[in-house]
């Protein structure tokens, strides 16, 4: 069974800069991956080298085991919803999906209206809100029941009720498709209910990845007295450290045997954990007031 | 019947949907032959991801409450409604007591059981009048 996407040592250089290096991944069947990260990340990158619009410097990726730059039976697998929903403006609704069925190999009009809702053909695409806007660019991806759908930062633009409405339609549309899917976003708040599993990218690189259920459990806070570090029971890595005053906050990746008694231990969510392992320095207690670098001369 | 989702309840989402059914099938609001609601209609109602409604309803049918019919949908099968046992005991101590107080103002079993019959049949009468 080859997996709907598969990268290897996967690495895209932008001129001097890499913008992902050395990211290996699959997303099983009907699986859906919240990809996480600050802007410059590499999550539009990675999405952008799924669907062959990139070209890898390094590595490999593949869909449905197939090279999307190559072949372009690929790409039929391939749903892709890019950041501002590109549409046809001076078309109507009903134009976009006579589009669609037209330009692909296999269309499921009668989805691609379910999904639509009440959203009447005949609305030119200009009118629709950027709510509508982004349901109709679902729909269409959707119809082409792809093995693959990609979206990257889709409620960038909507305002939270549509952003609840837009996950509706998509979550929708992934039980009728079984689409794996894979969902780009800076706020880890839209997509936790909805994640099997997290890619978290920093940097260009893979941070965290992992179902969300197994993060979440291998994941503790230890709070107790300040101390020097060693070796503690039922912890394999400590992956932040915060102190203030006399008092010692510890986010730990554990092994499943009971923690050392002499700390108090705490679940995160996975906002928080994401957090910490997207930016650890962010999270330190504040540096001392006085800025190294503007000397007094007084 | 209708799920929902408490974020801050800590519980998983898939184990909020098995316990809100089995709560269902213990209130009887659901009973053996109803169907569950598809997995298009509990993530179209709340935006969840299909496979945890996929793991809730496997995870009942894993302790037999409901069973899958592939393109036809999912059924329950078990009631966990007795809504008398528990009290069984309790009514058995009150009567009990007021066969105690029956012999010692004299009746008989026959006496007793003909009073208890018609009273019976009597506060039936009542209700379906």
């Amino acid at each position: 069974m080859t997996a709907p996407l598969e990268t290897t040592a996967l690495g895209k250089r932008h001129r001097s800069r890499w913008a992902l290096r050395d990211c290996t991944l699959t997303a099983g069947e009907a699986e859906i991956v919240g990809v996480a990260g600050p802007n410059g990340a590499g999550k539009s990158t990675l999405l952008g080298l799924a669907v062959g619009l990139l070209a890898p410097t390094e590595g490999a990726v593949r869909v449905a085991g197939r090279d999307p730059r190559r072949d372009a039976g690929a790409l039929q697998e391939v749903g892709y919803v890019a950041q501002d929903a590109p549409l046809y403006r001076p078309f109507s609704v009903g134009e976009m999906l006579e589009f669609g069925r037209a330009t692909n190999r296999r269309w499921d009009g009668e989805l691609a209206l379910e999904l639509l809702g009440g959203l009447a053909p005949r609305t030119p695409v200009v009118d629709l809100t950027p709510g509508e806007r982004s349901q109709l660019a679902l729909a269409l991806a959707l119809a082409k029941r792809p093995s693959l759908l990609l979206l990257d930062e889709p409620f960038a633009r909507l305002d939270p009720l549509a952003g609840r409405h837009f996950l509706q339609v998509l979550m929708d549309g992934a039980a009728e498709t079984g689409s794996t899917v894979l969902l780009a976003t800076r706020v880890v708040a839209d997509i936790e209910r909805v994640c099997d599993r997290i890619v978290l990218l920093g940097e260009g690189r893979v941070r965290l990845d992992g179902p969300v259920e197994q993060l979440l459990a291998t994941h503790r806070l230890l709070t107790g007295a300040r101390r020097p570090l060693g070796r503690i029971r039922g912890v394999d890595e400590i992956v932040r450290e915060r102190s203030s005053g006399r008092q010692l906050t510890l986010l730990v990746r554990t092994n499943g045997l009971p923690i050392d008694a002499s700390w108090s231990v705490d679940e995160i969510g996975l906002e928080d954990l994401l957090l910490a392992y997207m930016a650890p320095e962010q999270l330190q207690a504040p540096p001392p007031p006085e800025p190294s670098r503007l000397r007094w001369h007084g | 019947m209708e799920f929902h989702l408490d974020q801050r309840s800590g519980l998983p989402v898939y184990l909020q949907i098995v316990q809100q059914v089995k709560e269902a099938l213990r209130l009887g609001l659901l009973d053996v032959g109803d169907q569950l609601p598809t997995v298009r209609e509990v993530v179209a109602e709340l935006a969840i991801n299909p496979n945890t409604v996929a793991k809730a309803y496997r995870e009942l049918e894993h302790e037999g409450l409901v069973a899958a019919t592939p393109g036809r949908g999912t059924f329950v099968t078990e009631t966990l409604v007795d809504p008398s046992v528990e009290h069984h005991e309790s009514l058995r101590r009150a009567l009990l007591g007021w066969l105690v107080e029956a012999r010692r103002m004299g009746l008989d079993e026959e006496s007793i059981l003909a009073l208890i019959s018609s009273t019976v049949r009597e506060e039936l009468d009542r209700r379906v009048a």
